[in-house]
């Protein structure tokens, strides 16, 4: 096995409900990604691209199979442990951006620090230093409701990259900018990719993502249809 | 979160929402006000009552009678009435409502009551009824005599207290009476006054005493002047004069003393003594006791309405984070998923609760000492006038510590339901657009 898998999903199997509803969502998945790496998940609408997503960054358990973090079995850790694997190592960027509007930016993008119990001063240093990398520390002291899609999303960036995570997983990041605004945090991110050595998962509809990317994994119906390097 | 975040977010997620919060804040704010009121009110009346029977006695003396069965009178019981008995004659006593039939004493109770280990000295009550006072001016006045029992300096305007062991006649008069008798509080002192007094065959003849105090306003006893044992013994044995020896000799009460010293527990193995012997003896702090019951039921009667109130507002407080709760999914979801673990998430709308019960009963108790302010200075001025010394409400510290914490204590109960349910929500569908 190589050691520098970060990610190794082992036969993984999710299945929404029970008996006559139950719906496989996803069947026996097996994948590997390496640290440093760029995978795009491609696929149809209800594919079960983010069903997938969901069950590598730990926020969901599989129904069988394993998930191994640094060749560490996820599925029997405890919630706390997966808790501070998510708050420490994991960045997160979702379509819909999941910002607090009444709160300010700055505010928005330590959350994760806040959660970690980081100190007042320390946090809101670092919280610069990520909106720095984002080119928004004029937006500071806004309010996040305020803000034009892609500032909103390079603000989720921001939050994402704080606690220098080894991984971000982006849920169709661009699903909801204009291509122009869509393309800036594109480049963020590969920019972080490459400068950072951050591995990257995106779930993207956009080819020209998909082909940014190291690998791709094409999703169809629940299984991995092919895999393919650009 | 460390607890600053989690309070700092919870008031911000509070204030989101005023005119919810603003409802379910007003609701405690009327429970916090009339448990603070009510509770006021009845520590003011006590603390009155407390330095008002002070005045009225010492604490060491047993007011002593025979213990009735049946004391209860016909009129206001179902029970059949009390076998007649010949050994005990009965006198009705009381003023309004029905009579209380008070069984008579005599000399031979007396003695009995004397034997008693640690009653240091026993005295018949007797009720004087003198004609008037008189002092050097001249003019005659209506006076309510009563004989002094233990030892008093409370009270006293002026002067001090009347002396049992001195032989001499002495008496202290109201803050009434000085001035009537064309002396003032402290010129008084010291000065001889008549006191004229009937007896049984209709002759009136007169007795002098010194007055050694004057006694300060107060509530219960503040007409009575009070004789020592000389002019009290003196006083009835006039007024009895002509009235057959058996009457003369009888009397419905003992005043007794005890050691001054002693503790609760000694009072009690006393009293026990004497319920034994077929007597009811009373302190000055029993009777306090039998009023404070009164007063306590009447004040839990009006928290019961304080705590309707809470009650209808710890619904408020559930419904409030309930919708709380809703409006928040996505955030909470997001909060999961960056690494918030339930407990906290618990945590934070608990704090929440907490901080909408803070708020209401803290501005409730505040509302409720402005209340008692504007209350208490009408009162000094208009019903309360002629009872100095009473603040009709008053705040202890204490009170207003366990209202707040209780209260915040309640709507930390009624938080968990909502906090539970904010807890278990799972990320994915909190984060699952659609
Ligand atoms: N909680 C759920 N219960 C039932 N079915 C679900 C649930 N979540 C997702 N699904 C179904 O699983 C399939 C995959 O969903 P998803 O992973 O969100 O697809 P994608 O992200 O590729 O559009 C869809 O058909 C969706 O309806
Ligand atoms: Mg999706």
């Amino acid at each position: 096995m190589d050691t520098n898998n970060v990610i190794v999903a082992k036969h993984i199997t999710k299945i929404y409900g029970k008996g006559e509803a139950a719906f496989d969502a996803l069947e026996d998945i097996n994948l590997s990604i390496t640290a440093g790496e760029s995978v795009a998940v491609i696929g149809k609408s209800g594919s079960g691209k983010s069903t997938l997503m969901h069950l590598l960054a730990l926020l969901d358990k599989p129904t069988k199979g394993t998930v191994l973090i640094n060749n560490k079995d996820a599925t029997t850790m405890k919630g706390t442990e997966l808790d501070e694997l998510r708050n420490k190592s994991y960045g997160f960027v979702f379509q819909q951006f999941f910002l607090n509007a009444n709160d300010t930016v700055l505010n928005n993008v330590i959350l994760p620090l806040k959660i970690a119990r980081v100190g007042r001063k320390e946090r809101n240093q670092r919280g610069m230093n990520a909106l720095e990398s984002v080119e928004l520390t004029n937006k500071a002291k806004d309010k996040a409701g305020n803000l034009s899609g892609g500032q909103k999303q390079r603000v989720c960036i921001a939050r994402a990259l704080i606690n220098n995570p080894s991984i971000i997983f982006a849920d169709e990041p661009t699903g909801n900018l204009d291509s122009h605004t869509g393309k800036t945090v594109e480049d963020l991110l590969f920019k972080l990719n490459k400068e950072k050595n951050i591995t990257l998962i995106i779930v993207t509809h956009d080819p020209d993502i998909a082909k940014r990317c190291d690998r791709q994994i094409h999703i169809q119906d629940g299984k991995i249809s092919k895999w393919s390097n650009v | 979160m460390n607890f600053r975040d989690l309070v700092q977010s919870a008031s911000s997620s509070m204030f989101r929402s005023k005119a919810r919060t603003l409802l379910t804040i007003i609701a405690i704010l009327i429970g916090a006000m009339t448990i603070t009121l009510t509770n006021g009110i009845g520590t003011g009346i006590k603390s009155y009552l407390n330095k008002q029977l002070g005045n009225l006695g010492a604490t060491n003396v047993l007011t002593i009678n025979l213990t009735n069965k049946n004391s209860s009178g016909p009129k206001s019981s179902n029970s059949p009435p009390a076998k007649y008995n010949p050994n005990h004659k009965t006198a009705l006593i009381g003023g309004r409502g029905p009579g209380k039939k008070q069984l008579l004493m005599t000399n031979k109770d007396l003695s009995t009551i004397k034997a008693i280990p640690n009653i240091t000295s026993a005295v018949a009550v007797h009720t004087l009824s003198p004609d008037y006072i008189m002092s050097s001016n001249g003019n005659k006045y209506q006076l309510t005599l009563m004989q002094q029992f233990g030892s008093t300096t409370a009270g006293m305007l002026s002067g001090n207290g009347v002396n049992n062991n001195n032989p001499n006649n002495q008496i202290t008069v109201p803050s009434t009476y000085p001035a009537s008798l064309g002396y003032n509080s402290n010129s008084i002192i010291g000065k001889t006054v008549e006191i004229g007094i009937t007896d049984a065959l209709g002759q009136q003849k007169t007795v002098n005493a010194t007055v050694t105090g004057v006694q300060q306003k107060n509530l219960i006893g503040n007409a009575t002047a009070f004789a020592n044992t000389a002019l009290g013994n003196q006083l009835y044995a006039l007024q009895s004069k002509g009235l057959p020896t058996s009457i003369a000799n009888e009397f419905t009460t003992i005043e007794a003393t005890f050691p001054s010293n002693f503790t609760a527990k000694q009072i009690t193995a006393l009293q026990n003594q004497l319920t034994k012997k077929g007597y009811t003896g009373q302190t000055v702090k029993n009777q306090e006791n039998t009023i404070f019951t009164a007063i306590n039921v009447i004040i839990i009667v009006f928290d019961m309405f304080g705590v309707i109130a809470l009650l209808a507002a710890s619904f408020g407080i559930v419904n409030t984070l309930l919708m709380s709760v809703q409006e928040r999914t996505k955030e909470i979801g997001l909060m999961k998923a960056l690494g918030m673990s339930p407990r906290r998430i618990f945590a934070l709308f608990s704090i929440e609760a907490m901080l909408i019960g803070f708020l209401g009963s803290v501005i409730g108790v505040i509302f409720a000492a402005i209340i008692g302010k504007i209350i208490n200075t009408i009162g000094a001025h208009t019903f309360v006038k002629n009872f100095p010394g009473l603040s009709l409400l008053t705040f202890p510290v204490s009170t207003i510590l366990i209202v707040i914490i209780g209260i915040m204590f309640i709507a930390f109960l009624a938080g968990t339901l909502p906090a539970i349910r904010a807890s278990k929500k799972d990320p994915i569908e909190a984060l699952r657009y659609e």
